[in-house]
C-alpha cells in the first residue's frame, strides 16, 4: 500500500539511475541519516554511544570494506584485521612522526597505507582462489600482528608494545565527547558508504561482479582479472584501513596488536556472511548482529531470571550467552543462507503487494 | 514457504529485540540513579571472569574479592555505608570488559573504584578513568609506569608493579649467586605471555641486563599459551641459568609441564606473582616441586585472622561466594587485599569528606592518594602477618614496593626468603621517563604540589 511503485514513471536517463530509484527507499534513506544526526544525540546516554553506537558505526565501515571484497569481487579474505592494524598503526605514526599533521588527513592516510600493503598481499588471488586464497592471506594476518609486536618502529619503542593517542581534532573541533566521537564516526561511515555505493553501481563494481559471478567469462568480455581483483583488494583495505584508524584513534584511545587479532578478520567475515554478500546493507546488519546482540543477551537473561525467581550467576549468563548466540548464527545460516539482507529484501518484496498479494 | 515466513518472523523478532536492548540499559541507568539519591550506600562494579580461558584464576580472585565487600558489611558497613556491587563477565577480553565498564559506571550513583584484573582492560581504561573520574586500582598489575600519579592520576598500581615484581626477582637471582657482580655472563631467559601484560617487566630486565651485564633473552608465548614446545627447545638448547615465568592461566601449567618434560630443573624457574598460585601448580603437582614464584606481599594465608572471620562470618551461614575450601588460597587472598584498599580508600576519603556520607570517584581518589595503613590497622582488620604497611601519596601511586618468595613443595605454597624491596634507584627514573612520554603523547600536563592537595 505504502510501498508502490505504480504510477511513477522515469522521463530521463538521469532519474533511471539514481542511487535510489524509488522515492520511497530514497526518502527512507535521507530520515534515517538524519535521524541518525540529530534525533540518536537527543536520545541516548552515554552508554549507548560509547559501548555499543561508536563500535557499531566503525565495525560496519569495516565490514563494508570485507563486503566489497568478499561479497562483490567474490575474494575470501582473512586478512581484514590486518589491513584495519595497518591503518591504524600508520595513521598513529603520521599523527606522531609529522608535526602538525591533521587527523583526518591521518586517517586518510592510513587507510592509503593499508590499500598498499592490501595490493601487496592480494597479488595471490591472481593466481590461487577460494580457500586457497583465504589461507594466502591468513599470511598477512599472521606477518602484520608479528610486525606490530616485534618491529619496535612501528610502535615507536613503546616498552608493551601498546601505543596511545590524545584527542584528536579537525579544524578546531576536539573530539572527545561520546557524541563527537559518535558524530565524526557517523559522518565518515555516511561519506564511505555514499562511496561505496556510487563505485558499485559504476564501471569498477561491474567489473568486480563480473569476475565474482565468473572470472572466464569476465575475461572474455574484455575484463582485465589482475586490475579488477587488485582495485578490489585496494578498495577494501582503504575502507578497512580507515576503519582500523577510528577503531584505534576514536574508539580505543590506546590500543595493541591484539586489537586486531585474527579473532577480528573471522569476526568480520562472518558479519558479512550473517549480514549478507553483495549487498550495502548487509554490512550493516551484520555488524548490528555480531555486536549488538552478545551484549543485549548479556543484560537481558539476568532480568529474564528475576522474571522466573531465578538468581543468574554471571558465568551462567556468559554461557548462555554462547549457546544462544551461536545457534542464532546456525539458524540464520539455514534458514537463509544469502544473509539478514536478503531477508530485508524478501520482505520488501512482501511489502510491494501487500496487503493485495497474487 | 514455511521457511520463508519463519525467517521473515525471526527477522522482525531480532529487530524488535535489538530495539528492546537498546532502551533497557538506558533504563537501568535511569534506575540506578534514582536509587542513589535516597541510597547511602557504595557501589562497586566488579570486571570478573568467571569463563573462558583464564577462569580457573578469575575466579577465586573474584570470590575473594566479593567476600570481602560481604565483610565489610557484616562487620557494619564503613561507618554505617554498606557495599553495594554488581557483576559483569569479562571473558578477560579488553571490549567486552570496556562495555561492562560503560554499562556499570553510571549505575547506583556511579561506580567507586573499578579494578578489571587485566592489563588489556586497564590499558582501554586509563583513557576514560580521567574523563569519568573513577580510579582504575591495579594492584599488581596495570602498567608500570602508572605509579607516577603526577601524570596517572586516576591509575593506582597499589602495592605492586610488574617492574618492581622484576626488579626482585632479579635481586634474588643476585643474592642466591652471591652479588650483583656475579651476574655478569648469566644467561636469563623471560617467557613471557604475548600481550601488553607479559610485555611490561621486558623493560626493566633490559635496563638490568645493561647494569650487571647478564645476557636476558626473550621468548613470547601466544595466547592462551598452551602451545609451548618450540619455546622450550629453544631453552633446551639455551641452557639458561634461570627461567622467569610471566604467565596467566593455563599457560602456567603448561610451562611448568614442559620444563618437566624437557628436564628443565623447576629449581631454577621464578614466576611472577600471577604464576604462583594454586590453580598454576596443582596440576602439575609433584612435577612443579621447587618452583619459586614471587608472593605480592601475601601468599596463601588459610591461618590468617581475616580468612577465620569469613569462615566464620559468612560461609558458616552459607554467604560465602565459591568453595569454603578455597578460602585462603593465594588469588582469593590476591583478591581479598585488591578489596580491602578500595574499602580502606573509602574508609580514608570519608575522614575528610565527611564520615557515614556516600564516597564519590572523585573523593575517592583523595583516600586512594592518602591511604595510610600502618602495622596497627593491619593487625585490626585481621591481616596482620599476611601483608606489610600501605602509605600512598600524590606521587607515588604504589605505596608499598616489598615482595618475597614463595616455593611449591609439592603440596603447598611456603614462603622460601626474606622481604625483598624493590630498588627505587632503578625504578623511579623509569617510572618518570615512561610516564613522561605518555604525558608528551597525550598532551596532559603534571599535577604541581597545589594540584595534589585539592
Amino acid at each position: 500500500m505504502f510501498y508502490r511503485e505504480n504510477g511513477q514513471f522515469k522521463t530521463s536517463y538521469k532519474a533511471d539511475q539514481q542511487a535510489f530509484a524509488i522515492p520511497q527507499d530514497r526518502w527512507a534513506i535521507v530520515a534515517i541519516v538524519a535521524f541518525a544526526f540529530i534525533g540518536v544525540p537527543l536520545l541516548v546516554d552515554e552508554y549507548m554511544f560509547r559501548a555499543i553506537l561508536v563500535p557499531f558505526l566503525i565495525l560496519s565501515l569495516a565490514a563494508l570494506g570485507v563486503n566489497i571484497l568478499v561479497g562483490y569481487c567474490g575474494q575470501i579474505t582473512l586478512g581484514a584485521g590486518a589491513s584495519m592494524a595497518v591503518g591504524a598503526y600508520a595513521s598513529y605514526n603520521f599523527l606522531i612522526r609529522v608535526d602538525g599533521m591533521p587527523a583526518l588527513a591521518a586517517i586518510l592516510l592510513g587507510g592509503l597505507m593499508a590499500a598498499a600493503a592490501g595490493i601487496v598481499f592480494g597479488a595471490p588471488s591472481l593466481r590461487v582462489r577460494g580457500l586457497y586464497l583465504a589461507v594466502a592471506t591468513l599470511a598477512a594476518q599472521f606477518f602484520w600482528d608479528w610486525a606490530f609486536l616485534r618491529i619496535k618502529w612501528f610502535t615507536n619503542n613503546s616498552s608493551s608494545g601498546s601505543v596511545s593517542v590524545a584527542d584528536i581534532n579537525l579544524l578546531g573541533w576536539t573530539i572527545n565527547t561520546p557524541t563527537d566521537k559518535y558524530l565524526f564516526c557517523l559522518g565518515i561511515l555516511v561519506a564511505f558508504s555514499v562511496m561505496a555505493k556510487n563505485l558499485l553501481r559504476g564501471n569498477m563494481g561491474r567489473q568486480w561482479m563480473a569476475i565474482r559471478d565468473m572470472d572466464v567469462a569476465a575475461t572474455v568480455i574484455g575484463i582485465r582479472p589482475m586490475y579488477a581483483k587488485l582495485t578490489a583488494f585496494a578498495v577494501s583495505s582503504f575502507y578497512l584501513g580507515v576503519a582500523g584508524a577510528l577503531w584505534g584513534m576514536v574508539n580505543l584511545g590506546s590500543w595493541e596488536p591484539a586489537a586486531f587479532s585474527i579473532d577480528r578478520s573471522l569476526q568480520l567475515l562472518f558479519m558479512v556472511i550473517i549480514g549478507g554478500m553483495g549487498a550495502i546493507s548487509g554490512s550493516f546488519f551484520g555488524a548490528a548482529f555480531i555486536v549488538i546482540l552478545p551484549i543485549f543477551l548479556n543484560q537481558m537473561l539476568p532480568l529474564v531470571g528475576t522474571l522466573f525467581g531465578l538468581d543468574v550467576s554471571t558465568a551462567l549468563v556468559s554461557h548462555v550467552e554462547f549457546i544462544i548466540f551461536g545457534s542464532l548464527i546456525v539458524f540464520f545460516l539455514i534458514v537463509e543462507p544469502h544473509g539478514i539482507a536478503r531477508l530485508w529484501a524478501t520482505g520488501r518484496e512482501k511489502l510491494r503487494l501487500w496487503p493485495f498479494p497474487h | 514457504m514455511k521457511l520463508r515466513k519463519l525467517a521473515v518472523a525471526a527477522s522482525i523478532a531480532v529487530m524488535g529485540l535489538s530495539a528492546a536492548a537498546l532502551s533497557t540499559p538506558a533504563f537501568a541507568q535511569a534506575k540506578g540513579k534514582a536509587a542513589a539519591t535516597s541510597g547511602q550506600e557504595q557501589f562497586f562494579p566488579l570486571l570478573v571472569y568467571r569463563t573462558g580461558a583464564y577462569a580457573p584464576n578469575g575466579v577465586p580472585w573474584a570470590n575473594g574479592f566479593l567476600d570481602y565487600l560481604k565483610l565489610t558489611n557484616a562487620r557494619g558497613g564503613v561507618n554505617g555505608v554498606k557495599m553495594i556491587w554488581e557483576e559483569c563477565e569479562t571473558g578477560y577480553a579488553t571490549d567486552r570488559g570496556v562495555e561492562c565498564y560503560e554499562r556499570l559506571k553510571g549505575k547506583h550513583g556511579g561506580a567507586t573504584a573499578v579494578q578489571p584484573l587485566s592489563t588489556g582492560i586497564t590499558f582501554a581504561l586509563t583513557e576514560k578513568a580521567p574523563v569519568d573520574k573513577v580510579p582504575v586500582v591495579t594492584a599488581g598489575y596495570g602498567r608500570s609506569e602508572s605509579q607516577d600519579g603526577s601524570v596517572f592520576g586516576w591509575n593506582f598500581p597499589l602495592i605492586g608493579t610488574y617492574w618492581m615484581g622484576a626488579d626482585v626477582l632479579v635481586q634474588h637471582i643476585a643474592k642466591k649467586e652471591g652479588g650483583f657482580d656475579k651476574l655478569k655472563g648469566k644467561k636469563i631467559t623471560l617467557v613471557y605471555h604475548d600481550s601488553p601484560y607479559g610485555k611490561e617487566p621486558i623493560a626493566l630486565l633490559q635496563e638490568r641486563a645493561k647494569m650487571h651485564g647478564f645476557d636476558l633473552s626473550l621468548l613470547p608465548v601466544a595466547h592462551p599459551g598452551v602451545e609451548q614446545k618450540a619455546t622450550w627447545l629453544q631453552i633446551r638448547q639455551n641452557k639458561p641459568d634461570y627461567v622467569f615465568l610471566w604467565g596467566w592461566g593455563v599457560m602456567n601449567s603448561t610451562s611448568l609441564k614442559e620444563a618437566q618434560a624437557t628436564g628443565y630443573p623447576r629449581e631454577k624457574m621464578y614466576g611472577i606473582w600471577w604464576a604462583g598460585a594454586e590453580p598454576d601448580v596443582k596440576d602439575v603437582g609433584d612435577g612443579a616441586k621447587g618452583y619459586s614464584a614471587l608472593a605480592m606481599q601475601h601468599g596463601a594465608e588459610p591461618n590468617s585472622k581475616v580468612v577465620k572471620e569469613i569462615l566464620e562470618k559468612l560461609h558458616a551461614k552459607g554467604q560465602g561466594t565459591g568453595p569454603k575450601e578455597e578460602v585462603g588460597q593465594v588469588l582469593y587472598m590476591r583478591g581479598l587485599i585488591s578489596s580491602m584498599l578500595s574499602v580502606e580508600g573509602v574508609r580514608k576519603a570519608q575522614e575528610r569528606y565527611g564520615k557515614g556520607k556516600r564516597i564519590t570517584g572523585e573523593q575517592m581518589r583523595w583516600g586512594l592518594e592518602n591511604l595510610d595503613l600502618d602495622q596497627k590497622a593491619l593487625d585490626g582488620m585481621g591481616l596482620g602477618g599476611v601483608m606489610r604497611p600501605v602509605k600512598t601519596s600524590c606521587l607515588d601511586h604504589m605505596g608499598s614496593a616489598w615482595a618475597r618468595i614463595h616455593t611449591w613443595d609439592g603440596k603447598k605454597w611456603n614462603f622460601s626468603s626474606d622481604w625483598y624491596q624493590g630498588d627505587e634507584k632503578v625504578l623511579r627514573p623509569m617510572v618518570i621517563a615512561t610516564a613522561g612520554k605518555y604525558a608528551e603523547e597525550k598532551k596532559i600536563v603534571r599535577r604541581t604540589a597545589d594540584d595534589c592537595k585539592k
